[in-house]
């Protein structure tokens, strides 16, 4: 299933290692396989009181009043939360490294701004007198006008999602309502480009779904502390992020994890700690507050939706020569951790191809729903997806096999990059070269030499002189423009394209490697 | 009315750690005085495997076999700061801040032995099986335990050390976007063959042939575990899943893992798969970690085996059979392009 190629880059490294290398057991495997390993939610502590949220109804609506004399007194409960208790009901998670406005509240005061948003906690004796007193909640809401839709939300007199961000968008060193990257001229790019294909990629949100759902539980300790056993991913963002909301210093807390049930990204916002160990201070027992699967799916913050414009500027050798993008990243009501993603997005841009002229705009856009958060691959996995799909189109259109492709484009040792950093220590050839193997994809000889430590550099490392903002230059005369890609069906060309720049002399893993396997190219 | 084959591919790279870094994480390392090391540590092991890479670490940087190395993670009161488990960090962050920690406490221990032996510290090497000699002299020899009983009980010596890694908080250029966003990159291309059928839209994956370049592979089954099961979820997100079907509409999200549409077992398929590595400078040993990267190939490779099948391009997640079957309609019917 897995082979270790350790032919390739064998001359930049030491195999003589005595543990590294080695398939050794996990050291917490018997107790994963045998049921014995310690999670969160194994511990039942006396007297354990359960903490659940009454949620909106509402997408978008001012509360008139809510209402919970009746639920206080209900079978069971011992404590009703409101926004007003938390000692600092406004935060932003990233405030603990200095990057965005405090935005959003434990739990929701005068509004709320997605359907779920916790509004009222209850704590009761045992999970279905919770249920039972949340039912006893009475909200009066007064529904407002909803946004769903990133570029609607951006549009002049869309609805104002999050008063904190009056224009809907995250605000980028206090001046800009996105992230932006520019590298040569993509504009004067575009206009000598052969071919031009303008396409829109949109994801699909999606659920972390991890076998463990979010939660936590919270019980005092000695001497005014509180013990916390937590799923974190981030125990000390979690630290820090409760000792802010609750103004009390992070040595009140004992945080305990290590052992989690997945994470993926979905166990980073500390959602369920800070209402926990709250309810702990106020009732002085022990809490657990733990999402349902529903909860969990709907509420619990998913990958967000990007939707992703590329315009890209090609020649008929198979050279891209710009690449121009647009991006929206749906944070929904809150920012939670999508700034940060749209930053690392463009630093990504143009995915690991050398390309002269670069353009990026990209914006996180807040709307009516839940709270999107980290995932794997965040920030990045949208734009893999969009310039990939793109690859394979602009390959189809100048006419040349995908892998070869990409070999061609590829960025190699000593080339700049959009972000104006060297490109060291590249491998994208190589992987190239050695998936094709495996899939027995016929690559030609050229390509098959191609090195990641070869071609790169020189002129390809240079920062172009020029960085324009959008101008309209001439287009080139014959050149063509695909905004669906099908519209021109064009013939993939007689001749082969001409092999990518020349290379001194062939990798060590080179022709050899391959040619046991490769039949002769299909045209 | 039929089915067909087609094969996509995609390249892709990924950064490991925070973009822009500033996202530190410490170590600490002690011995007890039977010679058996343990590494304290906040971070999370989320069952990717944190603790066992991070043991083999710190095992093979003190020269000591891997049992006598025990990793605690996740405990505020015992652990020192680390940023967290996410952005592919825990490998080459936590790594390094152990590898650290593990040289500073080697460093104790070989003064240690070499007070023992009567002999200077720098002649001395270990033999990874818990036993320190002078080099050349293998039968000068004394193991990590009596050195452990020395040095608390005799010499006064504690042999620990304590490890961080930070990599710098980078500038963005508010104009341009220049900045630092990553020390290193992993590296991936994978190829997925489908068979999708012009009558239903339906799209079976048929299996996937894959390189990932990671730098070292510290624990080759950890790094199978992780591609293996990250493709899985990149085929997941490709074909089935979504929280909000009719997006941007956000009405009929799924409630539970029945209204949740992933793939079962008999929807994977064999994924054949090459690990390369090209050493990180900074890594611990080289190493880059496969963490998030390994589901992204697999989304727009899926997508682009599609067209090849049937000729129609897919560019909204998920791809569902309604999406695929109402593009083959709208174009007259499948289109399969030239097999490859």
């Amino acid at each position: 299933m897995l082979e270790l190629r350790k032919d390739i880059f064998a001359d930049e490294r030491d195999d003589n290692l005595k543990e590294i290398g080695k398939g050794t057991q996990r050291q917490d495997m018997l107790g994963h396989v045998t049921g014995t390993s310690t999670y969160f939610d194994d511990h039942k502590l006396q007297g354990m009181l359960h903490l659940k949220v009454v949620r909106s109804v509402h997408s978008h609506a001012r509360l008139r009043r809510i209402e919970t004399t009746e639920a206080e007194q209900s079978q069971g409960v011992r404590r009703i939360i409101r926004g007003a208790d938390v000692p600092r009901n406004l935060n932003t998670l990233l405030s603990l490294i200095n990057f965005g406005k405090d935005d959003e509240p434990s739990l929701a005061v005068d509004k709320v701004r997605y359907k779920g948003e916790p509004i009222v906690a209850v704590v009761a004796d045992s999970p279905r007198e919770a249920s039972e007193a949340m039912a006893k909640v009475r909200i009066e809401y007064e529904p407002l006008p909803t946004v769903f839709d990133v570029e609607d939300a951006l549009k002049p007199g869309a609805p104002v999602v999050n008063e904190t961000y009056p224009k809907n968008t995250f605000t980028y060193y206090e001046k800009y309502d996105h992230q932006k990257l520019r590298f040569g001229d993509v504009e004067r790019g575009l206009a000598q480009a052969d071919h031009v294909l303008e396409q829109r990629y949109q994801m699909s949100p999606i659920e972390h779904a991890p076998t463990e759902t979010n939660g936590s539980i919270a019980a005092p300790d000695t001497n005014g502390r509180y013990t916390v056993y937590t799923s974190t991913q981030a125990l000390f963002f979690s630290v820090d992020t409760c000792a802010k909301i609750l103004d009390v210093p992070s040595n009140t807390f004992h945080f305990i994890g290590g052992t989690v049930g997945g994470g993926f990204g979905g166990k980073v916002d500390t959602i369920t700690e800070p209402l926990c160990i709250l309810a702990a201070m106020l009732t002085g027992r022990p809490v657990r507050y733990v999402l349902g699967r529903e909860e969990e799916m709907q509420y619990g913050p998913p990958r967000g939706a990007e939707r992703i414009y590329i315009t890209d500027g090609v020649m008929r050798d198979g050279r891209i020569v710009a690449r121009k993008v647009r991006a929206y990243f749906d944070s929904g009501a809150y920012t939670r951790l999508s700034s940060y993603a749209a930053v690392k997005c463009a630093a990504h841009l143009p995915g690991p191809y050398t390309i002269p002229n670069v353009y990026g705009d990209v914006y996180c856009v807040f709307t009516n729903r839940t709270p999107a958060t980290a995932m794997r691959g965040f920030g990045v996995t949208a734009m893999d997806f969009a310039i990939e799909c793109q690859m394979d189109k602009l390959a189809h259109i100048v006419g040349m096999d995908p892998m070869e492709f990409r070999i061609l484009n590829a960025y190699r040792d000593g080339d700049m990059k959009a972000h104006r950093r060297e490109a060291k220590n590249t491998a994208l050839i190589e992987c190239v070269q050695v998936a094709a193997e495996k899939a027995k994809w016929p690559l030609r000889d050229e390509f098959k030499r191609a090195s990641s430590r070869q071609g790169g550099g020189g002129a390809r490392a240079v920062v172009p002189a020029a960085t324009r903002e959008a101008h309209a230059p001439t287009v080139a005369a014959a050149q063509q423009r695909t905004v669906y890609d099908r519209a021109p069906a064009t013939a993939p060309s007689r001749e082969p394209p001409p092999p990518p720049p020349p290379r001194p002399q062939a990798p060590s893993h080179g022709a050899a490697r391959f040619s046991s396997v490769f039949g002769t190219r299909r045209r | 009315m039929a089915r067909h084959r087609g094969r996509g591919i995609a390249s892709i790279n990924y950064p490991i750690g925070m973009n822009l870094g500033g996202d530190p994480s410490q170590a600490l390392v002690h011995s007890n005085p039977s010679g058996k090391f343990t590494v304290s540590l906040s971070s999370i092991d989320l069952g990717q495997g944190m603790k066992s890479v991070t043991r083999q670490i710190c095992a093979e940087t003190l020269g000591v076999p891997v049992e006598d190395v025990y990793v605690d993670t996740a405990d505020s009161d015992t652990g020192p700061h680390c940023m967290g488990s996410f952005a592919s960090r825990g490998t080459h962050r936590v790594g390094n801040a152990v590898m650290a920690a593990a040289k500073e406490a080697r460093g104790v221990m070989m003064e240690a032995a070499a007070e023992e032996l009567e002999v200077n510290a720098a002649d001395l090497e270990t033999d990874g099986r818990g036993n320190i000699h002078v080099k050349g002299a293998p039968h000068r020899s004394i193991s990590t335990k009596d050195v452990a009983i020395a040095a608390q009980f005799k010499q006064g010596k504690t042999i620990s050390g304590r490890g961080i890694f930070l990599v710098p908080l980078s500038d963005v250029d508010p104009e341009t976007g220049e900045m630092s966003p990553a020390t290193c990159y992993a590296h991936a291309c994978l190829v997925a063959e489908v068979e999708v059928d012009d009558e239903t839209g339906d799209v079976a994956m048929i299996r996937m042939d894959s390189a990932y370049e990671l730098g070292r592979a510290l624990n080759p089954r950890l790094v199978e575990q992780q591609l293996v099961g990250g493709a899985w979820m990149g085929i997941s997100h490709a074909l089935y899943e979504t929280t909000e079907p009719y997006y941007p509409v956000s009405s009929h999200g799924p409630r539970d893992f029945v209204e949740y549409l992933m793939p079962g077992p008999g929807d994977i398929c064999p994924h054949d798969i090459a690990v390369l590595e090209r050493p990180a400078a900074d890594g611990p040993f080289g190493a880059k970690g496969p963490g998030e990267m390994c589901a992204n190939p697999v989304l727009p490779a899926v997508a682009n085996a599609i067209f090849n099948a049937v000729g129609v391009r897919i560019d909204k997640l998920p791809i569902t059979p309604e999406k695929v079957l109402r593009a083959i309609k709208a174009q007259g019917g499948a289109r399969p392009q030239p097999r490859r």
